[in-house]
């Protein structure tokens, strides 16, 4: 620890003293830092980018560990909405992107990124509201109904905005009722660009609508006067999967331990990891790795 | 939300010294402290230089970094994200989303008000003694740690304020850093996570934390200072 502190002091002294010798002295070139040793030397780990809907729901704090005893591989999770996180593993900052935007996946692959992509598992996405329930949909199971009847008596609705995969698929959700977005967005249609969390929070304070994976909604500590509005549509599904970041595109990847985490997460034991979590007896996630076509 | 709950939920944290919380308090005081240390390494003579150099454009610089004390947190985290990205020109350090690249933002933020303080601090110090330091053949490069020394306490009220931006910001920490759980997970970062999960009382809990915590660090900055004080006369 202190050796990995000593040097991170080190590597962080120099290459800060290598911007400030760039920026104030005005020198024509600033030298890169002297030591090109990693950050943290030893521990063997991978970093997979994966959405807030896993992060939020606690899942990978239910299977990391499990993963960790078999392997010995740390998996450090950097989580974000699906659309950032796959341009993370673009950028090549990640090992494996866990994400659920299933065209945004198969683009990630066709385009060379990534190298297989693999289902994982599903739940479903609910649409929360207020209790008082001004669009009359309440305890409907027509989503496309609802949401048209959300525009048309302009009830507020509050979008993730993002680019996630919840933002997707509410955006495909919008197209399957008719609604042209476009034309129709109003002051009742608020964007609001944060992750799922944040959307439930300003859902419940403005009283809106808001679509939601059901995972994050039962772990969901600040429902205040919010409830499940439609649910049980089977259009309201939501498939994750997983990818190999392309190490012919980034060599640097660590590509044996991250498609050791990807096996896991398909395999047996990963499947029955993900199926035994869950919150107040409510399982959040069905794992279907071996369902083909998912 | 009662204010019952946020109390006991900060009191729970102190009490139960869950190891998990002191990892993320440790992590947290490890990044900005060692930040401030550069910052201050750096910053100190840099700002005596600018107080006592004379060059074109210096104004310009003093303007400069003056308004860099205002650079917006999640700038100066795209800025170091994007230079440390494996795609970007320092990627192949393999430094981003790790605690070594949360240092580097930091010190970003905290060296221009280090410098910018530093640099008034000394000039003022600079106009009342430069007589007197002229006069036993202090001029220049070598008044410097004089005047250093004869302006510590000010200068350590720098310190603090850079400590104090470093220790409140979460924009940069979490684009550079990635709030990754036991490696890269700060509290000003933990706080963001427990709001966006909805478990206001324990975000607000660790807020108090975090407030208690600076208290803490600027009163016993403020004992030493006092202490000094009355030795150094």
């Amino acid at each position: 620890m202190t050796m990995t502190m000593t040097r991170r002091l080190a590597l962080s002294a120099g290459f800060c003293a290598a911007l400030t010798g760039f920026a104030l002295a005005q020198t024509t070139t600033a030298p890169p830092p002297a030591t090109s040793a990693p950050a943290v030397a030893g521990d063997r780990f991978i970093t997979v980018s994966s959405t807030t809907s896993t992060q939020d729901s606690g899942l990978f704090g239910h299977i990391l560990p499990l993963f960790k005893a078999r392997t010995g591989i740390d998996v450090r999770v950097v989580s974000q909405g699906t659309g950032q996180a796959l341009d993370t593993g673009r950028r090549g900052d990640a090992d494996v992107v866990f994400v659920h935007a299933r065209a945004q996946e198969v683009k990630f692959v066709e385009d060379g990124f990534g190298l297989e992509r693999k289902p994982v598992m599903y739940n479903d996405f609910v649409l929360i509201g207020p209790k008082s329930d001004p669009a009359g949909v309440a305890g409907t199971k027509d989503i496309a109904a609802a949401l048209v009847k959300i525009q048309e008596k302009g009830a507020p609705f509050v979008s993730r905005g993002d680019k996630s995969g919840t933002h997707a698929a509410e955006l495909d959700l919008w197209k399957v009722a008719n609604v042209d977005l476009a034309a129709k967005k109003g002051a009742w249609y608020r964007e609001i660009g944060q992750g799922m969390g944040a959307a439930l929070n300003s859902a419940g304070a403005m009283g809106a609508y808001v679509l939601a994976d059901r995972g994050t909604w039962i772990s969901f500590k600040n429902r205040g006067d919010l409830t499940i509005a439609v649910e049980g549509d089977r259009r309201l599904f939501n498939q994750y999967g997983v990818i190999a970041v392309n190490p012919a595109r980034h060599p640097h990847v660590k590509i044996n331990d991250g498609q050791a985490f990807v096996n896991w997460l398909t395999g047996p034991e990963g499947q029955k990891a993900i199926a035994d979590y869950r919150i107040d007896g409510q399982q959040l996630f069905f794992a279907n790795a071996a369902q083909a076509g998912a | 939300m009662d204010l019952a709950a946020i109390f006991q939920a900060a009191f729970a944290l102190v009490v139960g010294l869950d190891p998990a919380f002191l990892a993320i308090v440790s992590l947290s005081l490890q990044v900005t402290l060692t930040a401030v240390l550069i910052a201050g390494l750096v910053g100190l003579p840099l700002g005596a230089a600018l107080a006592l150099a004379r060059f074109r454009g210096r104004s310009v610089v003093i303007v400069v970094l003056n308004a860099l004390m205002g650079l917006p947190p999640v700038v100066a985290g795209l800025m170091v994200f994007l230079a440390l990205s494996r795609s970007g020109p320092l990627g192949s350090l393999g430094l981003l989303f790790s605690p070594s690249a949360m240092i580097v933002a930091q010190v970003i933020l905290v060296l221009p008000i280090v410098i910018a303080l530093t640099r008034q601090t000394v000039e003022d110090l600079w106009i009342e003694y430069r007589d007197h330091l002229r006069s036993v053949g202090l001029d220049g490069a070598r008044a410097i740690p004089t005047l250093l020394f004869d302006g510590r306490f000010a200068l350590a009220t720098a310190l603090l304020a850079g400590f104090g931006r470093a220790s409140a910001e979460v924009g940069a920490v979490l684009i550079v850093g990635g709030n990754i759980a036991g490696y890269t997970r700060t509290m000003t970062t933990t706080i963001t996570l427990e709001t966006s999960k909805g478990d206001l009382p324990l975000a607000l809990g660790l807020g108090l934390v975090l407030i208690a915590l600076t208290l803490a660090i600027n009163a016993v900055a403020f004992g030493a200072s006092r202490i000094g004080a009355r030795y150094a006369g």
